[in-house]
């Protein structure tokens, strides 16, 4: 499965952004091959659908799950439901804790 | 970094003026925005060098070989806005209507439309008065997207503060309830309304707060012209009242806003012992209290 | 004849200078009508009482993604230059708000599964007081001015043909007053004798030549700051319509939604200025 964190940093040990459409990074986790694949979140360009084309670039690495802290806009749950993404909220600490938190069932599953 | 965003709905009530004002008081410790890049005026009030300048792109506008076009009309069959006229032997499009939406270089079976980047206006940094930043913009004519030059505005703004480790992003906003009013809201830690106390002021301040109501952002307000009519002010007062929203200054009506202007000066420097100065410069501190004290 | 009156410069007296223009017109016997198109703060009913006569939607249209035939080939999102249609791996999604209406999505679907439907964007609402009034008031939330500002004028167009129409515009020079102008068989430029005043209608200038109108200057609140606003239009060749004082007790009439020129002299004088100026264009 490929995980997707907002993040404030690029590696496992950087903490998690709670934020989404704000959020710095989305770090992807290939749980397969342990790799992690970084976007770059260009957050204060508010081009009309540019935090949206973070959310297809989500999409297209092909994700199937994302985490995040507080949750997100309803345009980007619609198109993360489009997609067949899982969304979990209520994580913190570093990627690596939040992980560890969703393998162990402790995050809040919104769909 | 907090950026605190000032805005009016209604034209005319002192925002710039205002904003300036923070501005000065602020400089060395803020990079000001300046969002109402339609018509940008806080340039006048702080002697703004303009000493860079960048294009700014957005969108295009499809233009016609006339060598290559058969004349065929399928462009202009699909043109939904007007934008392309038949001439003799080839067809013409005006730019002024052409939206940019591609749809007829996609149906021209000659290749004769091609997509031609249209640079839309231009962008800013300027040193200001007191040490301090700004960034601001001009529209170009006729160019759509304020709402994205707006938005590129505020992320040189940002940017420059996170780099040169400034507290405060001071952005003034433009009039109106559009895209580009809602694009200077983005990321505000506090919207900063400023109103007149007139009948319009308090129809357009309503109207505007709906808005930023939708944002969730904490906001304050300043009744500019608050004696013109006690009677306004007070229907003002009681409808922030009942929205929760603190007045952090009664501004009277008063000629120093033209007169400062006239001479190139923001209140502050016009007359710093005068009651309006008085008045800016405590609504200045409670600003910076209240965004100082959000919760992260 | 279509007058429209802009200004550059938000708060130079548009509004204030348009209602009362109409109400003095009005009583003078002219058929004119008033149309309200600073669609997104309107304004103008503030200071016009009178009962509503006829209230439209406006709609623009919009694709609505219909699953039945979709075989979700992504050519929607492929011809889409605004973002606004994403092709996403359980089915396409519209973003209305940054769609421009152009069709292409629509019309280039190769199993019609985008028609295009209405999709309401504002009122259009109609007045009957000594004149006809129409307001054009854009919903909350809606980004673009531009298509309400025109239907609002094709309203008035179609009604009342053989009126004297005055539009007032919104503040700016950008897409909206330019919509609200091309149009015009003149344009007043209302600003006032300051530095922001002198700084907008040089903007507001430049637009009106680049669309070829022919265009006036009313300077307000004359007298508050410097005389650069009428310098400039000296210099310029351009027409000093009229001069209105300034004066506070104006200010206390507008900021209670009343009429000015009944109770203020100089003010109705240059209502008459204004109307006389009118009467040559013709």
């Amino acid at each position: 499965m490929k995980i997707a964190f907002t993040a404030k940093g690029t590696t496992l040990d950087s903490k998690i952004d709670e934020r989404f459409g704000r959020a710095e990074y989305f770090v992807i986790l290939d749980e397969d091959s342990g790799n992690l694949e970084v976007i770059e979140n260009d957050t204060s360009s508010m081009e009309h659908g540019a935090g949206l084309q973070a959310v297809k670039k989500i999409v297209d690495s092909g994700v199937n799950v994302v985490i995040t802290g507080n949750g997100a806009g309803q345009k980007v749950l619609d198109v993360l439901k489009m997609s067949d993404i899982e969304f979990f909220i209520g994580a913190s600490g570093t990627l690596k804790e939040a992980y560890e938190a969703y393998k162990n069932g402790k995050l809040n599953k919104q769909f | 970094m907090k950026e605190i965003v000032v805005i009016s709905g209604k034209g005319g009530t002192g925002k710039t003026s205002i904003s300036a004002s923070f501005a000065y008081l602020e400089a060395k410790n803020a990079v000001i925005a300046d969002c109402d890049v339609d018509a940008a005026n806080m340039h006048l009030l702080l002697d703004a060098d303009f000493s860079h300048q960048e294009d700014f792109y957005s969108g295009e506008v499809a233009v016609i070989d006339s060598e290559k076009c058969t004349n065929c009309g399928d462009c202009f069959d699909v043109c939904r806005f007007d934008a392309i006229t038949k001439k003799e032997n080839y067809h013409e499009v005006n730019p002024i209507d052409c939206e940019g939406c591609w749809y007829c270089s996609r149906v021209c079976k000659h290749d004769a439309i091609s997509m031609k980047t249209q640079k839309a206006g231009d962008l800013y940094i300027s040193n200001i008065k007191n040490g301090g930043v700004m960034v601001h913009a001009k529209l170009g004519f006729a160019a759509e997207n304020s709402g994205k030059l707006v938005a590129e505005v505020k992320k040189k703004a940002r940017s420059r503060a996170n780099n040169e480790n400034k507290s405060y992003v001071i952005t003034d906003g433009s009039p109106g309830i559009g895209c580009p009013v809602i694009s200077s809201l983005s990321g505000a830690n506090l919207v900063v309304f400023v109103t007149e106390a007139t009948i319009s002021g308090l129809h357009d301040l309503k109207r505007v707060y709906k808005l930023v109501k939708t944002f969730k952002t904490p906001s304050v307000c300043i009744i500019n012209k608050y004696d013109l009519n006690l009677a306004m002010a007070k229907k003002i007062e009681e409808f922030l009242a009942k929205e929760n929203i603190e007045v952090i200054a009664k501004l009277s009506y008063d000629e120093t806003f033209p007169k400062a202007m006239s001479q190139a000066k923001t209140i502050i420097e016009y007359d710093e012992h005068s009651d309006i100065a008085q008045n800016l410069k405590s609504a200045w501190q409670k600003i910076k209290n209240l965004v100082n004290k959000e919760k992260k | 004849m279509t007058i429209t009156i802009a200004s550059g410069k938000g708060g130079t007296g548009k509004t204030t200078v348009s209602s009362n223009l109409s109400f003095y017109l009005a009583s003078k016997g002219k058929n004119i009508v008033l149309a309200d198109l600073d669609v997104e703060e309107p304004n103008s009913s503030l200071f016009i009482k009178g009962d509503e006569v006829n209230k439209e939607i406006a709609y623009t249209m919009k694709p609505i993604w219909e699953q039945e035939n979709c075989k979700l080939c992504g050519k929607c999102a492929e011809v889409c230059n605004f973002n606004a249609i994403l092709a996403l791996p359980k089915g396409i999604l519209t973003f209305p708000e940054l769609c421009h209406s152009c069709y292409a999505c629509s019309e280039l679907c190769p199993t019609d599964s985008l028609p295009m439907k209405p999709h309401r964007i504002g009122e259009i609402t109609e007045y009957k007081s000594e004149f006809a009034f129409v307001e054009g008031r854009l919903d909350l939330g809606q980004e673009m001015a531009v298509p309400l500002i025109k239907q609002t004028m094709e309203y008035v167009n179609k009604k009342y043909p053989s009126a004297l129409k005055l539009w007032d515009a919104p503040p700016g020079t950008s897409c909206p007053v330019i919509e609200a102008s091309k149009d015009s068989d003149f344009v007043v430029l209302i600003t006032e004798p300051t530095p922001f005043g002198l700084n907008d209608l040089t903007l507001a200038v430049e637009t009106m030549k680049v669309l070829n109108k022919k265009f006036g200057v009313i300077i307000n609140r004359y007298g508050v700051g410097d005389n650069k606003v009428e310098e400039y239009c000296f210099k310029e060749n351009i027409p000093i319509i009229t001069k209105i004082q300034n004066d506070k007790e104006v200010a206390r009439l507008y900021s209670n939604g009343e009429l000015i020129y009944p109770k203020i002299e100089h003010f109705k004088n240059s209502l008459d200025e204004i109307v006389e100026f009118f009467e040559g264009l013709k």
